[in-house]
Protein backbone atom coordinates (compact mmCIF):
# COMPACT_ATOMS: atom_id res chain seq x y z
CA UNK A 1 0.00 0.00 0.00
CA UNK A 2 2.63 2.20 0.88
CA UNK A 3 4.09 1.73 -2.68
CA UNK A 4 1.27 2.59 -4.41
CA UNK A 5 0.39 5.74 -2.06
CA UNK A 6 3.80 6.90 -2.50
CA UNK A 7 3.95 6.57 -6.27
CA UNK A 8 0.38 7.64 -6.71
CA UNK A 9 1.54 11.01 -4.59
CA UNK A 10 4.48 11.64 -6.97
CA UNK A 11 2.23 11.15 -10.40
CA UNK A 12 -0.53 13.39 -8.75
CA UNK A 13 2.33 15.73 -8.05
CA UNK A 14 3.87 15.82 -11.83
CA UNK A 15 0.33 15.47 -13.71
CA UNK A 16 -2.42 17.82 -11.70
CA UNK A 17 -3.30 21.00 -12.79
CA UNK A 18 -1.70 24.07 -11.08
CA UNK A 19 1.30 21.87 -8.95
CA UNK A 20 4.13 23.15 -8.47
CA UNK A 21 6.18 20.83 -11.08
CA UNK A 22 5.22 21.02 -14.67
CA UNK A 23 1.73 20.44 -13.86
CA UNK A 24 -0.19 22.20 -16.24
CA UNK A 25 -3.75 23.64 -17.28
CA UNK A 26 -2.67 24.33 -20.92
CA UNK A 27 -5.37 21.04 -21.83
CA UNK A 28 -8.10 22.68 -20.05
CA UNK A 29 -7.40 26.40 -21.53
CA UNK A 30 -7.25 24.54 -24.63
CA UNK A 31 -10.35 22.67 -24.53
CA UNK A 32 -12.42 25.84 -23.32
CA UNK A 33 -10.64 27.66 -26.43
CA UNK A 34 -12.26 25.35 -28.85
CA UNK A 35 -15.79 25.93 -27.26
CA UNK A 36 -15.18 29.48 -27.36
CA UNK A 37 -13.90 29.05 -31.32
CA UNK A 38 -16.32 26.91 -32.46
CA UNK A 39 -19.29 29.81 -32.12
CA UNK A 40 -17.28 32.05 -34.13
CA UNK A 41 -16.07 29.52 -36.95
CA UNK A 42 -20.39 28.11 -37.46
CA UNK A 43 -22.12 31.65 -36.59
CA UNK A 44 -24.20 32.49 -34.17
CA UNK A 45 -27.34 30.58 -35.19
CA UNK A 46 -28.72 29.12 -31.84
CA UNK A 47 -30.74 26.20 -33.49
CA UNK A 48 -27.61 25.34 -35.04
CA UNK A 49 -25.02 25.84 -32.24
CA UNK A 50 -27.53 23.49 -29.48
CA UNK A 51 -27.84 20.80 -32.19
CA UNK A 52 -24.16 20.48 -32.38
CA UNK A 53 -22.83 22.13 -29.34
CA UNK A 54 -22.69 18.51 -27.44
CA UNK A 55 -20.42 16.91 -30.36
CA UNK A 56 -18.34 19.55 -30.69
CA UNK A 57 -17.68 19.34 -26.84
CA UNK A 58 -16.54 15.60 -26.85
CA UNK A 59 -14.12 16.25 -29.77
CA UNK A 60 -12.31 19.14 -28.02
CA UNK A 61 -12.38 16.71 -24.52
CA UNK A 62 -10.67 14.03 -26.98
CA UNK A 63 -8.13 16.57 -28.15
CA UNK A 64 -7.36 17.72 -25.18
CA UNK A 65 -6.97 14.39 -23.66
CA UNK A 66 -3.76 13.92 -26.51
CA UNK A 67 -2.03 17.14 -25.21
CA UNK A 68 -0.35 15.41 -21.82
CA UNK A 69 0.40 11.77 -23.86
CA UNK A 70 4.45 12.71 -24.82
CA UNK A 71 4.92 13.54 -20.68
CA UNK A 72 3.25 10.34 -19.37
CA UNK A 73 5.50 7.82 -19.63
CA UNK A 74 8.47 8.53 -22.04
CA UNK A 75 10.37 10.40 -19.40
CA UNK A 76 10.32 7.81 -16.61
CA UNK A 77 12.18 5.15 -19.18
CA UNK A 78 14.49 7.23 -20.55
CA UNK A 79 15.23 8.56 -16.54
CA UNK A 80 16.00 5.22 -15.73
CA UNK A 81 12.99 5.01 -13.17
CA UNK A 82 11.31 2.22 -14.79
CA UNK A 83 14.55 0.01 -14.30
CA UNK A 84 14.75 1.33 -10.68
CA UNK A 85 10.99 -0.09 -10.21
CA UNK A 86 11.74 -3.71 -11.76
CA UNK A 87 14.54 -4.00 -9.36
CA UNK A 88 12.64 -3.51 -6.58
CA UNK A 89 9.92 -5.67 -7.44
CA UNK A 90 7.31 -3.23 -8.25
CA UNK A 91 6.23 -4.08 -11.75
CA UNK A 92 5.17 -2.23 -14.87
CA UNK A 93 1.79 -2.84 -14.91
CA UNK A 94 1.14 -1.46 -11.09
CA UNK A 95 2.96 1.67 -12.02
CA UNK A 96 1.14 2.05 -15.31
CA UNK A 97 -2.62 1.49 -13.08
CA UNK A 98 -1.46 3.47 -10.78
CA UNK A 99 -0.10 6.05 -13.74
CA UNK A 100 -3.58 5.83 -15.56
CA UNK A 101 -5.26 6.67 -12.22
CA UNK A 102 -3.58 9.64 -11.90
CA UNK A 103 -3.52 10.86 -15.31
CA UNK A 104 -7.73 10.58 -15.37
CA UNK A 105 -7.90 12.50 -12.04
CA UNK A 106 -5.93 15.42 -13.91
CA UNK A 107 -8.15 15.45 -16.50
CA UNK A 108 -11.14 13.94 -16.06
CA UNK A 109 -12.68 15.91 -13.32
CA UNK A 110 -11.16 19.20 -14.76
CA UNK A 111 -13.05 18.26 -18.59
CA UNK A 112 -16.26 18.03 -16.76
CA UNK A 113 -15.74 21.08 -14.81
CA UNK A 114 -14.66 23.05 -17.46
CA UNK A 115 -17.61 21.33 -19.27
CA UNK A 116 -19.78 23.73 -17.73
CA UNK A 117 -18.72 27.63 -18.68
CA UNK A 118 -18.24 25.64 -22.44
CA UNK A 119 -22.05 24.36 -22.42
CA UNK A 120 -22.78 28.50 -21.91
CA UNK A 121 -20.22 29.30 -24.98
CA UNK A 122 -21.83 26.69 -27.20
CA UNK A 123 -25.46 27.24 -26.08
CA UNK A 124 -26.49 23.73 -25.37
CA UNK A 125 -29.64 23.17 -22.83
CA UNK A 126 -29.50 21.34 -19.48
CA UNK A 127 -30.79 18.14 -20.66
CA UNK A 128 -27.99 17.94 -23.11
CA UNK A 129 -25.48 19.75 -20.95
CA UNK A 130 -26.62 16.13 -18.43
CA UNK A 131 -26.01 14.17 -20.59
CA UNK A 132 -22.53 15.19 -22.09
CA UNK A 133 -21.29 15.15 -18.44
CA UNK A 134 -22.69 11.78 -18.05
CA UNK A 135 -21.01 10.75 -21.24
CA UNK A 136 -17.77 12.49 -20.31
CA UNK A 137 -17.73 10.45 -16.96
CA UNK A 138 -18.46 7.79 -18.25
CA UNK A 139 -15.66 8.12 -21.17
CA UNK A 140 -12.97 10.09 -20.09
CA UNK A 141 -11.57 6.78 -18.36
CA UNK A 142 -11.28 5.39 -21.59
CA UNK A 143 -9.61 8.22 -23.41
CA UNK A 144 -7.28 8.30 -20.22
CA UNK A 145 -6.31 4.44 -21.20
CA UNK A 146 -6.06 4.74 -24.68
CA UNK A 147 -3.64 7.27 -23.69
CA UNK A 148 -1.48 5.57 -21.70
CA UNK A 149 -1.41 2.51 -23.70
CA UNK A 150 -0.37 4.69 -27.17
CA UNK A 151 1.89 6.82 -24.81
CA UNK A 152 3.74 3.25 -23.59
CA UNK A 153 3.99 2.06 -27.03
CA UNK A 154 5.54 5.34 -28.35
CA UNK A 155 8.12 5.13 -25.52
CA UNK A 156 11.07 4.15 -27.93
CA UNK A 157 10.33 7.16 -29.89
CA UNK A 158 12.52 10.09 -29.08
CA UNK A 159 11.48 12.44 -31.75
CA UNK A 160 8.48 12.73 -33.05
CA UNK A 161 6.59 10.58 -30.26
CA UNK A 162 3.95 13.34 -29.70
CA UNK A 163 2.50 13.59 -32.77
CA UNK A 164 2.69 10.18 -33.63
CA UNK A 165 0.88 9.35 -30.31
CA UNK A 166 -1.54 11.88 -31.08
CA UNK A 167 -2.75 10.58 -34.69
CA UNK A 168 -2.59 7.07 -33.00
CA UNK A 169 -5.44 7.62 -30.26
CA UNK A 170 -7.71 8.95 -32.41
CA UNK A 171 -8.82 5.55 -34.32
CA UNK A 172 -9.29 3.72 -31.08
CA UNK A 173 -11.28 6.77 -29.50
CA UNK A 174 -13.65 6.64 -32.60
CA UNK A 175 -15.95 3.99 -30.29
CA UNK A 176 -16.35 5.94 -27.26
CA UNK A 177 -17.41 9.17 -29.21
CA UNK A 178 -19.54 7.38 -31.25
CA UNK A 179 -21.62 6.05 -28.31
CA UNK A 180 -20.49 9.15 -26.32
CA UNK A 181 -21.70 11.82 -28.46
CA UNK A 182 -24.07 9.39 -30.25
CA UNK A 183 -25.86 9.51 -26.79
CA UNK A 184 -27.03 13.13 -27.56
CA UNK A 185 -28.74 12.70 -30.30
CA UNK A 186 -30.72 9.38 -29.35
CA UNK A 187 -31.21 10.77 -25.47
CA UNK A 188 -30.98 7.72 -24.35
CA UNK A 189 -28.64 5.75 -21.78
CA UNK A 190 -28.12 3.15 -24.08
CA UNK A 191 -25.02 5.18 -25.63
CA UNK A 192 -23.96 5.93 -22.29
CA UNK A 193 -23.93 2.25 -21.07
CA UNK A 194 -21.78 1.40 -24.18
CA UNK A 195 -19.68 4.10 -23.67
CA UNK A 196 -19.17 3.38 -20.32
CA UNK A 197 -18.34 -0.42 -20.74
CA UNK A 198 -15.97 0.35 -23.52
CA UNK A 199 -14.41 2.67 -20.77
CA UNK A 200 -14.55 -0.17 -18.52
CA UNK A 201 -13.07 -2.57 -20.86
CA UNK A 202 -9.76 -0.10 -22.01
CA UNK A 203 -9.28 0.48 -18.30
CA UNK A 204 -8.85 -3.29 -17.65
CA UNK A 205 -6.60 -4.13 -20.33
CA UNK A 206 -4.11 -0.50 -20.46
CA UNK A 207 -2.02 -1.34 -17.41
CA UNK A 208 -1.47 -5.01 -18.82
CA UNK A 209 -0.66 -3.85 -22.17
CA UNK A 210 1.18 -0.21 -21.15
CA UNK A 211 3.55 -2.92 -18.96
CA UNK A 212 4.33 -5.36 -21.94
CA UNK A 213 4.89 -2.17 -24.24
CA UNK A 214 7.35 -0.72 -21.68
CA UNK A 215 9.00 -4.16 -20.99
CA UNK A 216 9.53 -4.66 -25.02
CA UNK A 217 10.88 -0.76 -24.87
CA UNK A 218 13.65 -2.12 -22.11
CA UNK A 219 14.76 -5.46 -24.44
CA UNK A 220 15.25 -3.66 -27.54
CA UNK B 1 20.15 -15.11 6.19
CA UNK B 2 20.50 -16.72 2.86
CA UNK B 3 23.90 -15.90 1.50
CA UNK B 4 24.23 -13.97 -1.54
CA UNK B 5 25.13 -15.21 -4.86
CA UNK B 6 25.91 -13.89 -8.03
CA UNK B 7 26.00 -16.05 -10.89
CA UNK B 8 26.34 -16.02 -14.83
CA UNK B 9 26.89 -18.89 -17.03
CA UNK B 10 27.99 -19.49 -20.63
CA UNK B 11 26.33 -15.51 -21.26
CA UNK B 12 26.15 -13.97 -24.57
CA UNK B 13 25.12 -10.85 -25.53
CA UNK B 14 23.62 -9.43 -28.82
CA UNK B 15 23.19 -5.77 -29.45
CA UNK B 16 21.14 -5.42 -32.89
CA UNK B 17 22.87 -7.59 -35.11
CA UNK B 18 26.29 -8.06 -33.78
CA UNK B 19 27.35 -10.48 -31.08
CA UNK B 20 29.19 -8.09 -28.20
CA UNK B 21 30.63 -11.08 -26.33
CA UNK B 22 29.94 -14.96 -25.65
CA UNK B 23 31.18 -18.11 -23.19
CA UNK B 24 31.97 -15.60 -20.79
CA UNK B 25 30.64 -16.91 -17.17
CA UNK B 26 31.30 -15.65 -13.53
CA UNK B 27 30.89 -16.67 -10.00
CA UNK B 28 30.80 -13.91 -7.08
CA UNK B 29 29.95 -15.22 -3.39
CA UNK B 30 29.11 -13.00 -0.39
CA UNK B 31 31.99 -9.90 0.75
CA UNK B 32 33.26 -10.66 -3.18
CA UNK B 33 33.68 -7.73 -6.00
CA UNK B 34 34.38 -7.74 -9.47
CA UNK B 35 35.72 -5.10 -11.66
CA UNK B 36 34.64 -5.43 -15.45
CA UNK B 37 37.45 -3.76 -17.72
CA UNK B 38 36.93 -3.14 -21.30
CA UNK B 39 37.32 -0.61 -23.91
CA UNK B 40 33.91 2.02 -25.14
CA UNK B 41 31.55 -0.19 -26.79
CA UNK B 42 32.75 -3.32 -25.79
CA UNK B 43 29.24 -4.40 -24.38
CA UNK B 44 30.06 -3.23 -20.30
CA UNK B 45 26.93 -2.06 -20.02
CA UNK B 46 25.12 -4.61 -21.80
CA UNK B 47 27.25 -7.09 -19.50
CA UNK B 48 25.90 -5.12 -16.44
CA UNK B 49 22.29 -4.97 -17.44
CA UNK B 50 22.44 -8.35 -18.17
CA UNK B 51 23.44 -9.26 -14.74
CA UNK B 52 20.43 -7.09 -12.96
CA UNK B 53 18.09 -9.20 -15.08
CA UNK B 54 16.87 -6.10 -17.60
CA UNK B 55 17.83 -7.76 -20.33
CA UNK B 56 17.74 -11.12 -21.53
CA UNK B 57 21.12 -12.86 -22.44
CA UNK B 58 21.32 -14.27 -25.65
CA UNK B 59 22.64 -17.44 -24.54
CA UNK B 60 23.59 -18.89 -21.09
CA UNK B 61 21.65 -17.90 -18.35
CA UNK B 62 22.23 -15.50 -14.65
CA UNK B 63 21.52 -17.02 -11.38
CA UNK B 64 20.94 -13.95 -8.39
CA UNK B 65 20.78 -14.36 -4.55
CA UNK B 66 19.70 -11.79 -3.31
CA UNK B 67 17.97 -8.19 -3.71
CA UNK B 68 19.77 -6.06 -6.82
CA UNK B 69 20.67 -2.32 -6.91
CA UNK B 70 21.88 -0.75 -9.92
CA UNK B 71 23.79 2.62 -10.40
CA UNK B 72 23.93 3.69 -14.04
CA UNK B 73 24.45 6.92 -15.84
CA UNK B 74 20.23 8.11 -15.35
CA UNK B 75 20.25 9.46 -11.31
CA UNK B 76 16.60 8.31 -11.87
CA UNK B 77 15.75 11.31 -9.95
CA UNK B 78 12.78 13.60 -10.84
CA UNK B 79 14.63 16.63 -12.66
CA UNK B 80 12.38 19.63 -11.49
CA UNK B 81 12.10 18.16 -7.96
CA UNK B 82 14.33 20.04 -5.37
CA UNK B 83 17.09 17.03 -4.26
CA UNK B 84 15.19 16.57 -1.07
CA UNK B 85 12.01 16.01 -2.52
CA UNK B 86 13.48 13.96 -5.51
CA UNK B 87 15.53 11.66 -2.69
CA UNK B 88 12.41 11.43 -0.78
CA UNK B 89 10.14 9.51 -2.99
CA UNK B 90 12.85 6.55 -3.16
CA UNK B 91 13.41 7.03 0.63
CA UNK B 92 9.79 6.06 0.61
CA UNK B 93 9.85 2.92 -1.22
CA UNK B 94 13.27 1.73 0.27
CA UNK B 95 12.11 3.12 3.89
CA UNK B 96 16.00 4.01 4.39
CA UNK B 97 17.23 7.26 4.86
CA UNK B 98 20.92 7.92 3.02
CA UNK B 99 23.60 9.45 4.41
CA UNK B 100 23.78 12.59 2.83
CA UNK B 101 26.40 14.23 5.14
CA UNK B 102 29.02 11.55 3.49
CA UNK B 103 27.92 12.08 0.53
CA UNK B 104 28.60 15.92 0.79
CA UNK B 105 24.94 16.58 -0.54
CA UNK B 106 23.36 17.68 2.64
CA UNK B 107 23.23 21.11 1.42
CA UNK B 108 22.53 21.01 -1.98
CA UNK B 109 18.72 19.47 -0.77
CA UNK B 110 16.51 22.83 -1.83
CA UNK B 111 18.60 22.74 -5.20
CA UNK B 112 16.06 21.16 -8.38
CA UNK B 113 18.06 17.97 -9.61
CA UNK B 114 18.47 19.78 -13.13
CA UNK B 115 20.60 22.86 -11.70
CA UNK B 116 22.50 20.20 -10.33
CA UNK B 117 26.48 19.35 -11.80
CA UNK B 118 27.27 15.74 -13.36
CA UNK B 119 29.41 14.88 -10.35
CA UNK B 120 26.50 15.84 -7.75
CA UNK B 121 24.09 14.08 -9.51
CA UNK B 122 26.24 11.42 -9.43
CA UNK B 123 26.93 11.61 -5.56
CA UNK B 124 22.88 11.65 -5.63
CA UNK B 125 22.14 8.53 -7.39
CA UNK B 126 24.96 6.67 -4.94
CA UNK B 127 23.04 8.39 -2.01
CA UNK B 128 19.89 6.49 -3.85
CA UNK B 129 22.10 3.17 -3.78
CA UNK B 130 22.83 3.18 -0.65
CA UNK B 131 19.59 3.78 0.91
CA UNK B 132 18.28 1.10 -0.97
CA UNK B 133 20.47 -1.80 1.20
CA UNK B 134 20.93 -4.07 -1.77
CA UNK B 135 22.77 -6.87 -1.56
CA UNK B 136 24.34 -6.94 -5.09
CA UNK B 137 25.23 -3.45 -6.32
CA UNK B 138 25.59 -3.59 -10.00
CA UNK B 139 27.96 0.03 -10.91
CA UNK B 140 27.90 1.53 -14.58
CA UNK B 141 30.76 3.73 -14.36
CA UNK B 142 30.14 4.75 -10.79
CA UNK B 143 33.72 7.51 -11.21
CA UNK B 144 32.28 9.38 -13.85
CA UNK B 145 32.08 12.69 -13.22
CA UNK B 146 33.22 12.24 -9.83
CA UNK B 147 36.39 14.28 -8.53
CA UNK B 148 38.80 13.14 -6.76
CA UNK B 149 37.70 13.10 -3.05
CA UNK B 150 34.21 11.33 -4.55
CA UNK B 151 36.30 9.12 -6.26
CA UNK B 152 37.74 8.07 -2.63
CA UNK B 153 34.31 8.08 -0.84
CA UNK B 154 32.87 5.79 -3.93
CA UNK B 155 35.88 2.81 -3.16
CA UNK B 156 35.00 3.16 0.53
CA UNK B 157 31.50 2.60 0.05
CA UNK B 158 31.75 -0.38 -1.92
CA UNK B 159 34.86 -1.36 0.16
CA UNK B 160 32.32 -1.39 2.95
CA UNK B 161 29.41 -3.11 1.17
CA UNK B 162 31.58 -6.17 0.48
CA UNK B 163 33.01 -6.28 4.43
CA UNK B 164 29.35 -6.43 4.91
CA UNK B 165 28.58 -9.31 3.11
CA UNK B 166 27.44 -7.50 0.36
CA UNK B 167 28.68 -8.05 -3.81
CA UNK B 168 29.78 -5.19 -5.98
CA UNK B 169 30.03 -5.56 -9.61
CA UNK B 170 31.84 -2.51 -11.13
CA UNK B 171 32.51 -1.28 -14.95
CA UNK B 172 34.75 1.33 -15.51
CA UNK B 173 37.19 1.73 -17.75
CA UNK B 174 38.91 3.92 -14.97
CA UNK B 175 41.37 2.47 -11.96
CA UNK B 176 38.91 1.32 -9.06
CA UNK B 177 40.92 0.30 -5.82
CA UNK B 178 39.46 -2.02 -3.99
CA UNK B 179 41.70 -4.68 -1.78
CA UNK B 180 40.95 -8.07 -2.68
CA UNK B 181 38.85 -7.28 -6.01
CA UNK B 182 38.97 -9.22 -9.28
CA UNK B 183 38.96 -8.47 -12.41
CA UNK B 184 37.68 -9.44 -15.49
CA UNK B 185 38.81 -8.10 -18.59
CA UNK B 186 35.89 -8.20 -21.49
CA UNK B 187 38.33 -8.35 -24.12
CA UNK B 188 38.76 -11.91 -23.60
CA UNK B 189 35.01 -12.85 -24.65
CA UNK B 190 34.87 -10.19 -27.67
CA UNK B 191 34.10 -11.75 -31.12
Amino acid sequence: MTILASLLKRDLGRFLPGTSSGGTMLPLLFFLAVAMLYPFAVGPNPTLLAATGGGVIWVAALLAAILPLDRLLASDVHEGFFDQWALRGISEEVVVAVRLLAHWLSFGPFIMLAALPASALVGIDGETLRIVELGLLAGTPGLAAIGIIIAAITVGLRSGGAALSGLLVIPLAVPLLIFGAGALSTGGDGGLALTAAISLLLVAIAPFAGGAAIRAAREG
Amino acid sequence: MEPFRLAARDIACRRGDRLLFARLSLALEAGQALQVSGANGIGKSSLIRILAGLARPFDGTVERAGTIGLLDERPALDNDQPLGKALSFWTALDREAAPLEQLGIASLLDVPVRYLSTGQRKRAALARLIGQQADIWLLDEPLNGLDVDAVKLCEELVAQHCAGGGIAVIASHQRFDLPGMSTLSLAEYAL
